[in-house]
C-alpha cells in the first residue's frame, strides 16, 4: 500500500523568511493589498526616512499620499472612503509601512484607528459626513488626545474637564505626547464632563479654535520621523455638535486603542524583520577572521531566536486578525500581543544593532533607528508592564494596577 | 479599439528558483507566483492606449490553473475593464504549451474582435518566445515583436523594435499582434482602492472545451538541472607553468 502524503518519510521545504508558510494563510485580496501597501512603502517612504529621521522633519504631505494610495482608514466601508478591507489587511499595512519606519507607522495608525475609527464608531452621521472623507484621503489630519501629563497609564486620572454652557462645551486641560498633533486638523480629545455625571466624554475639535494651540514637543531621540506635541485647551468653547454622542467612559478611548494596538502587534514585525534580514545580510557579507560572521554559532543562534519569534509573533498576530474579523477577539488578546510583539521586536532591534558591530550605530545601516523607535512603542498604547497586569488580573480576578 | 492581452502567471522573478528532486521541473509548492513581467508592461501599455482615448475596452485573458484569476484581478487592478479565466489545468506544476495558448487565443480573437492584441514577448519561466508568433500564423494576421515603441495611426501600427545593435521601425497592418520589449515602459502599480475596486469587475471562467482546443502536451521534458557552478581556480607560480597549463590542460594555445 502506498503512503499517504502526510505519512511520507520526505516533509516538505523550509522557506527561511516564511518558516510557518504566512502567505498561504493570506487570501488573494489580502496578498494583492498587501503588495501594494509594500510597494507604496518602499517607493514613497524608505527614500525620506534617513534624512527625515536626522533632521527630525515634519512631512505633512505623507497624509494625502497615503490617502491616495489607500492607506488610511482601510477597515471603514467605501461609502465613508475607506477601503472596506478587514482587520488582517490593516495589519498587513502596518508591517509594511513599520518595516520603513514605527514613526510613519504612528501617523497613519493614529489617523486610522484613533482618529477614523471613533468618528465612525461613535460619532452622528454628520460628523461622519464632515470628518471621515477627508481623513480617509489625507486632506485632513487627525489627532487623539488621551494621555495627560499626569494620567499616562492612569488615563481615568485625567484632568481635563468639559463644562457646560448655553448650547456646548468649554473643555479646559492638557494632553502630553500627542502624535500628529502639531499639525493637526481634527481633534479627537477625551475630557471628563460635568454635564455627564463627570464621566470621560468624547470631542471632536478643530483647529484654530480660540483657546486651541498644540505645540511641538522637541528633543526626542525616538519616532524622530513622526511629529508629537502638546494639546493645550484654555476655554475652548464648542457647540453641541463637538460631542461624539454614541459613547462614556472609558470604553470609548479603549475602543480605540484596541485598534491601534493591534496593529501595532502587526507593525512591529514588519520592524523586526526588517533588522533580522539586515543582520543576517551583514552576517553573510561581512568576513572576520576569513570566514562569514554568519558562519558562527554565537551568529547563528541570534538568526535562530529573531526567525523564531518574529514567526510566532506574525502567527499570533494573524489568528488575532482573524478573530477581530469574526468579531470574536478580546481586548486581552490584543494586550498578549501587543506586549509580546513589541518587547521582542525590541530586543529583536538591539541584537541586530550588536550584530552590526560598529556599522550598526550609523544611519546607514538603519537597525539604530529602529531601536530607537521601538523603545517608544513598547511604551505607548499601553507599557510592556501594563499590558502584563492586564493579562494578570484576567487569569486571577484580582486588579494590580493600584 | 478593443485591446486583447493575455497575461500568464509565473514564478515571481524575485524568487530563487529550485529545481525538483525528480528533475521533471522546477519547484512551484509555496512559491511566490506574480504576472509574467513583460505581460505587465503589454498591460500598461494596453490601459495608456485606453488612457489616450485609442482603445476603448482592455479585455485581459490568462490560460492555465484557476489561481491565474489572481493574475488577471491585477490586471483587472491595474485598469482591464474585464477578464477572461481559461482553467486548462488542476496542477500548478502543468505548463500549457504556446501552440495550446495560441489556439485557444485565436478561438478567443474570434469571439472578442479585437483591434490590437498586445503579449509579452515571452513568459520569464519557459522563455519559449513562441506564442504571439503562432498566434499571428493561426489568425493569418501581421505581427510585431519585441516592442519598445507603439504607435496606433489609423489602420496601421507604427512599431519600433529592438534589435542587434540598433532599432528598427516597421508598420504593421491592423488588426495586428505586438509582443513587448522591456523598455516600451515601466508598469504601474495598482493602488489599494483599485484593487478593491476590481473585485467588482467581471470575470468569466472558460474551460479549453468551450472553445474546442486540445492542450494535452506535444513535448515533453526529458531534464531539468541547475546551472553548473563555477569551479575554484588555481593559482600558478610562474608564467611558464601558465603557459603549460593553457597548452596541456585547458588546450587554447
Amino acid at each position: 500500500m502506498t503512503l499517504k502524503a502526510k505519512d511520507a518519510p520526505d516533509l516538505g521545504s523550509f522557506t527561511w523568511d516564511d518558516p510557518f508558510l504566512l502567505e498561504a494563510q493570506l487570501t488573494e485580496e489580502e496578498r494583492m493589498l498587501r503588495d501594494a501597501a509594500a510597494e507604496f512603502a518602499q517607493s514613497k517612504l524608505q527614500p525620506r526616512v534617513i534624512d527625515a529621521y536626522a533632521r527630525e522633519t515634519v512631512a505633512p504631505e505623507i497624509f494625502p499620499e497615503m490617502g491616495q494610495a489607500g492607506l488610511l482608514g482601510a477597515t471603514l466601508p467605501e461609502e465613508y472612503g475607506g477601503l472596506g478591507a478587514g482587520y488582517v489587511t490593516y495589519g498587513l499595512i502596518a508591517r509594511e509601512v513599520e518595516r520603513v519606519d514605527s514613526g510613519y507607522r504612528s501617523m497613519m495608525s493614529v489617523q486610522s484607528s484613533l482618529v477614523i475609527y471613533p468618528i465612525y464608531a461613535y460619532g452622528s452621521e454628520e460628523q461622519r459626513q464632515k470628518y471621515l472623507p477627508g481623513l480617509c484621503d489625507g486632506s485632513l489630519i487627525g489627532c487623539f488626545g488621551l494621555t495627560e501629563p499626569d494620567a499616562g497609564s492612569d488615563p481615568g486620572g485625567m484632568k481635563t474637564r468639559a463644562e457646560k454652557t448655553e448650547g456646548g462645551y468649554r473643555l479646559s486641560g492638557s494632553k502630553m505626547w500627542i502624535s500628529n498633533a502639531p499639525i493637526a486638523d481634527v481633534f479627537v480629545v477625551w475630557a471628563k464632563s460635568d454635564a455627564h455625571d463627570g464621566k470621560i466624554r468624547g470631542f471632536v475639535l478643530e483647529k484654530g479654535l480660540k483657546g486651541l494651540s498644540a505645540p511641538k514637543i522637541g528633543g526626542k531621540q525616538s519616532l524622530r520621523a513622526s511629529v508629537t506635541g502638546e494639546i493645550v485647551m484654555d476655554g475652548v468653547e464648542v457647540g453641541e455638535e463637538a460631542l461624539l454622542p454614541n459613547v462614556e467612559g472609558l470604553k470609548g478611548p479603549f475602543g480605540c486603542l484596541n485598534r491601534a494596538r493591534y496593529g501595532i502587534a502587526w507593525g512591529v514585525m514588519g520592524a523586526a524583520e526588517f533588522c533580522w534580514h539586515g543582520a543576517r545580510q551583514y552576517g553573510l557579507d561581512r568576513k572576520q577572521f576569513r570566514k562569514p560572521l554568519a558562519q558562527t554559532q554565537l551568529f547563528q543562534k541570534k538568526l535562530a531566536d529573531m526567525q523564531t519569534e518574529i514567526t510566532l509573533g506574525l502567527q499570533a498576530a494573524l489568528r488575532v486578525g482573524r478573530l477581530m474579523d469574526e468579531a470574536r477577539a478580546a481586548p486581552e488578546m490584543i494586550s498578549l500581543i501587543k506586549r509580546n510583539n513589541c518587547g521582542k521586536a525590541l530586543e529583536i532591534a538591539r541584537m541586530a544593532r550588536d550584530m552590526h558591530g560598529g556599522n550598526g550605530i550609523s544611519e546607514e545601516f538603519q537597525v539604530i533607528r529602529h531601536m530607537m523607535n521601538l523603545e517608544t512603542v513598547n511604551t505607548y498604547e499601553g507599557t510592556h508592564d501594563v499590558h502584563a497586569l492586564i493579562l494578570g488580573r484576567a487569569q486571577t480576578g484580582l486588579q494590580a494596577f493600584f | 479599439m478593443k485591446v486583447l492581452v493575455p497575461v500568464k502567471r509565473v514564478i515571481d522573478y524575485n524568487v530563487k528558483v529550485r529545481v525538483k528532486a525528480d528533475g521533471s521541473g522546477v519547484d512551484l509548492a509555496n512559491v511566490k507566483m506574480s504576472m509574467n513581467p513583460f505581460d505587465e508592461i503589454a498591460v500598461e501599455e494596453a490601459i495608456r492606449l485606453k488612457e489616450e482615448g485609442v482603445a476603448s475596452e482592455v479585455v485581459a485573458v490568462s490560460i492555465g490553473v484557476k489561481q491565474a484569476q489572481e493574475t488577471l484581478r491585477t490586471a483587472l487592478a491595474m485598469g482591464a475593464d474585464r477578464a477572461i479565466l481559461i482553467v486548462a489545468a488542476d496542477d500548478v506544476h502543468t505548463d500549457i504549451e504556446p501552440l495550446a495558448v495560441a489556439k485557444l487565443l485565436a478561438a478567443v480573437v474570434k469571439e472578442e474582435e479585437p483591434g490590437l492584441v498586445l503579449a509579452g514577448k515571452q513568459a520569464i519561466d519557459n522563455d519559449m518566445n513562441a506564442t504571439g508568433q503562432m498566434l499571428s500564423a493561426l489568425l493569418g494576421w501581421s505581427q510585431a515583436t519585441f516592442a519598445s515603441e507603439v504607435t496606433i495611426e489609423g489602420d496601421h501600427a507604427l512599431v519600433t523594435r529592438e534589435v542587434d545593435g540598433g532599432l528598427q521601425t516597421i508598420k504593421a497592418k491592423m488588426p495586428c499582434i505586438v509582443t513587448v520589449d522591456l523598455r516600451l515602459n515601466e508598469p504601474r502599480y495598482a493602488s489599494l482602492p483599485n484593487i478593491m475596486k476590481a473585485k467588482k469587475k467581471p470575470l468569466d471562467e472558460k474551460t479549453p472545451d468551450d472553445y474546442g482546443v486540445d492542450v494535452s502536451p506535444r513535448l515533453s521534458i526529458v531534464k531539468t538541472a541547475e546551472p553548473p557552478t563555477r569551479k575554484a581556480g588555481v593559482k600558478v607560480g610562474s608564467v611558464d607553468e601558465l603557459i603549460t597549463k593553457l597548452k596541456d590542460e585547458a588546450g587554447v594555445i
